[in-house]
């Protein structure tokens, strides 16, 4: 085994004893419990798999474990501060937007990077921006209005 | 035919994988309540079952310490007060445990808060067939009410019992029983301190009517919402037992293939890998989800290939290849059908085709198994656990009661997730393992080793007269299914028929059955007869429809879509189509552009009404109707399964397109509460009108009249 890579997860630094080839969706998984991060497709089509890297929502099921270490990685198990909801959390939850919700991690995971590059979205651009996330459901326009919902809780509350 | 299609009876289409119900249950009374504590019980069981117990050979007899079989729902009261409900039914994302929590808690007169529900659990539930077929509304929302309404009964008993009082003044509300004239109450908690107590269901014991409901009615949020937002649930796919490995399975190349050779030297020699060869079933197991690939990478096999029939010949093959005379049950006739086409005032006959479409929940199939001293425990996101249990005893010559399958909330299914195949591979695996193996379904493998919708053609012939009556009716279906085949429309002379053919794929049952493929043809032909006499498509389907409710929902629709609407840019169209099924009314108008360069055709807006009687919670009623008319635009427009050979030429997610962000349009959905009528299920029906409606718009707006679904899988290009 060469030797370990290291990543900083949620803020804290592990290494990790896995081939540098292995995607960081399985690292996530099956190394560290982080079950919040889906397969959904495996060739990064559908989004259920999407965290941070660096702030970037990127498919961790493309990403190579080696190419995950440079920059700071946020989960779906990352997101809560202090015991509270992220903001796009929060407005999915009061948005009701899910229904089997396999796709929802991957949904408020690509929504909180949308943010944090635009924090004032037009309905287009939080469309375009969710293009590659898939959800079976059909629960689309709630998505898109929680979005929009975390957005507007952001701003009033300066986050 | 109306026998197998009765309105408010599950339809065993063949598709339904319908197994036989073998009840069996082997809870004793004494594990229940160390199961969950002291406290009050109330089982529901069915009517006949009784009987049949009584009368069935081999079954044992009821008495005290045994639970009876044929349970189809029970409740706890616990001594903290803690309700909890029992259904076989799973959690697929159509969002029951919120519902029936909200029935128990409505009926019981207990907060939401108190009530859980336990789904989906071979030995902690009761049997059930199976959640498929919108059945959890119509059956076990009636029987929790009516457990309910018995537990209440008994603690209001247990109080008077307390008081020494007649039951009969006592008052059961807000987890209290109160008695009026004193003023005094005990809590349901206290009730149940130190109790024992089951109850059967009693005959006849009256529900709370629809109109009286405080808690079931209610836009009440999903249960465990915050466990999904979080990450924090647990899908089947999330599962880590210790010691636990990552089983893949060795998959041909293409359908009916046979193992010729196999060379699994190489991954066998692989630290930590366990290789299974099981005729011609090839698995490997290894410590991580890479290893697993990798050796299964490393296993060289040959296989012998059969030629086997190609998107190309499929609808003349379907044609050509129908049983040569449809069974009884198939087929249903009134009036003289040739008589009315040759008096007709104006004839239409065409010809309309399905294509094969897959499901592709987003958690591909997938299951944990772990065995035990010989028992088996399984975790497996199915609709059906304990068919899933009946067949993994058989596959693996247990009895069925040494093996236990668990189904977490699940990431989706439609129909999907009926047979056991990633629970047999799983379990397989771990035997030969010794350890809990799990086996998750890659994409491609969800694509082409599971079932498809079915595809079909069918064929309409009709004859109306002059002033716009439907004189003529006669509808065959080749394979696609008999769900929704018959017409909802008043016409004296008919004919309907549904025509068997051998499986080309893998088929089976799809949200709504082949109600969406039977409605999307009569609906195109109806809006094709209202052209013929140049009638206005609303206006000659109420002429020729008299029930009310579907009335109701046309009513509805069009009056929300603003019907009937002008033009007012070029490539407009506007369209509507109808529908009932498995107990539930359904309408829908479309409105769509058609790009006067590129000749893509863009979705502007969808209206559907819906009405399925009493609604239990119209904030999850909305998303299962939003969601089925947003599946429902991907069968219309482009979702097909290709292939060629026994091969799925697109079984990915880049290939196989499904409805995304951009395709959705604006969408509203009008709910009609009928609080007079039982609940029927609703996860189904939203979807038949959709595929009609767009296609009607589509040719309001070009004048070309769509018959095959997808129906503009590139535009409108060749139109």
């Amino acid at each position: 085994m060469a030797k370990p890579i290291e990543l900083e997860i949620n803020g804290n630094r592990y290494p990790v004893n896995y081939p540098a080839d292995t995607p960081l969706l399985y690292v996530l998984r099956d190394e560290f419990g982080l079950t919040g991060s889906k397969y959904g497709c495996g060739e990064g089509q559908c989004g259920a798999c999407t965290v941070l890297i660096g702030g970037m929502p990127r498919r961790s099921c493309q990403i190579p474990v080696s190419a995950a270490a440079a920059k700071p990685i946020t989960t779906i198990e990352g997101l809560e501060k202090d015991g509270g909801l992220n903001p796009v959390q929060q407005a999915f939850l009061d948005a009701g937007a899910f229904q089997c919700a396999y796709c929802t991690s991957g949904m408020i995971m690509s929504s909180v990077g949308l943010l944090q590059a635009n924090p004032n979205p037009s309905q287009a651009e939080i469309v375009q921006f969710l293009q590659g996330n898939v959800c079976r459901c059909g629960t689309h326009p709630r998505v898109v209005e929680a979005v929009r919902q975390a957005a507007k809780m952001m701003q009033e509350h300066g986050r | 035919m109306s026998n197998v299609e009765g309105k408010l009876f599950i339809a065993p289409e063949r598709f339904e994988f319908s197994a036989a119900p073998f009840h069996q249950f082997d809870l004793a009374r004494r594990d229940f309540f160390k199961i969950l504590g002291a406290g009050i019980a109330v089982f529901a069981i069915a009517k006949d079952a009784l009987a049949a117990q009584e009368t069935a050979p081999g079954h044992r007899s009821f008495h005290n310490e045994e639970l009876p079989k044929d349970i189809s729902a029970w409740l706890h009261v616990g001594e903290d007060g803690r309700i909890t409900g029992f259904t076989g039914k799973a959690e697929i994302g159509q969002n029951i445990r919120t519902a029936l929590a909200q029935t128990i808690a409505d009926e019981l007169r207990v907060p939401f808060e108190s009530v859980r529900m336990v789904t989906a659990d071979t030995a902690l539930t009761p049997f059930d067939a199976g959640t498929f077929g919108s059945r959890t509304t119509p059956t076990i929302t009636p029987q929790l009410r009516r457990v309910s309404a018995a537990a209440r009964d008994l603690l209001i008993e247990a109080a008077a019992k307390e008081w020494n009082l007649a039951p009969a003044g006592l008052v059961a509300a807000d987890a209290k029983v109160t008695d009026p004239a004193s003023g005094r109450s005990l809590k349901y908690a206290e009730l149940a301190r130190g109790k024992t107590l089951t109850r059967n269901l009693p005959a006849e014991d009256p529900i709370t009517p629809a109109t009286q409901w405080t808690i079931a009615g209610k836009a009440i949020p999903k249960v465990d919402a915050r466990a999904f937002v979080t990450g924090k649930h647990q899908y089947t796919t999330d599962l880590r037992p210790a010691g636990m490995l990552y089983g893949r399975v060795l998959r041909p190349p293409s359908f009916g293939a046979t193992l010729t050779s196999c060379d699994d030297s190489a991954a066998k020699a692989m630290t930590g890998v366990v290789v299974v060869r099981d005729g011609d079933f090839v698995g490997v197991a290894a410590p991580s989800a890479h290893e697993a690939q990798t050796a299964l990478d490393a296993i060289h096999a040959q296989w012998k290939e059969v030629p086997q029939i190609s998107n190309k010949e499929l609808f003349s093959y379907l044609k050509q290849n129908a049983a040569a005379k449809s069974e009884d049950r198939f087929r249903k006739q009134k009036g003289s059908v040739e008589e009315a086409l040759a008096n007709a005032a104006h004839r239409l006959d065409a010809t309309y085709t399905v294509a094969y479409i897959a499901h592709a929940p987003l958690e591909p199939r997938a299951a944990v198994a772990q065995w035990a001293d010989g028992k088996l425990t399984l975790w497996t996101g199915t609709q059906r656990p304990f068919a899933n249990r009946d067949e993994l005893a058989d596959v693996f010559h247990l009895p069925e009661s040494s093996v236990r399958v668990i189904v977490p909330d699940t990431g989706s299914a439609y129909g999907g997730k009926h047979t056991s195949d990633a629970a047999i591979e799983a379990a397989r695996l771990a035997r030969a393992a010794g350890r809990p193996v799990k086996v998750v379904w890659t994409r491609e493998e969800e694509f082409t080793w599971a079932y498809f919708r079915p595809a079909g053609v069918i064929e309409v012939k009709s004859g109306i007269a002059s002033d716009g009556a439907l004189t003529a009716w006669e509808f065959h279906n080749y394979h696609s299914g008999m769900s929704g085949i018959e017409t909802p429309y008043d016409v004296a002379n008919q004919r309907t028929e549904y025509h068997q053919v051998p499986l080309i794929l893998r088929s089976g049952s799809y949200r709504g059955l082949a109600a969406t493929a039977n409605h999307f043809a009569r609906e195109t032909h109806m809006d094709a007869l209202a052209n013929a006499v140049k009638m206005d498509p609303l206006e000659f389907r109420m002429k020729n429809l008299s029930n009310a409710r579907m009335r109701a929902v046309l009513e509805a629709a069009g009056k929300s879509f603003g019907w009937p609407r002008k033009k007012t840019q070029e490539g407009q169209g506007f369209g509507i189509a109808c529908g009932d099924e498995k107990g539930s009314y359904v309408a829908t108008c479309a409105e769509i552009a058609v790009d006067k360069t590129s000749r893509a055709v863009r979705i502007v807006r969808l209206v559907e009404a819906f009405e399925c009687g009493a609604i239990v919670n119209p904030d999850g009623l909305r998303n299962q109707v939003v969601g089925a008319m947003i599946q429902g635009l991907g069968g219309a427009l482009f979702e097909a399964i290709e292939f060629e050979n026994g091969r799925i030429k697109n079984p990915h997610f880049a290939s196989y397109r499904l409805p995304r962000f951009r395709d959705v349009p604006e969408i509203e959905a009008v709910l009609l509460d009928r609080k007079d009528i039982p609940s029927a299920g609703a996860g189904e029906t939203p979807i038949m009108a959709v595929a009609p409606a767009i296609g009607n718009a589509i040719f309001d707006a070009t004048g070309v009249r769509l018959n095959n679904l997808p129906m503009v899988p590139n535009g409108l290009r060749s139109a």
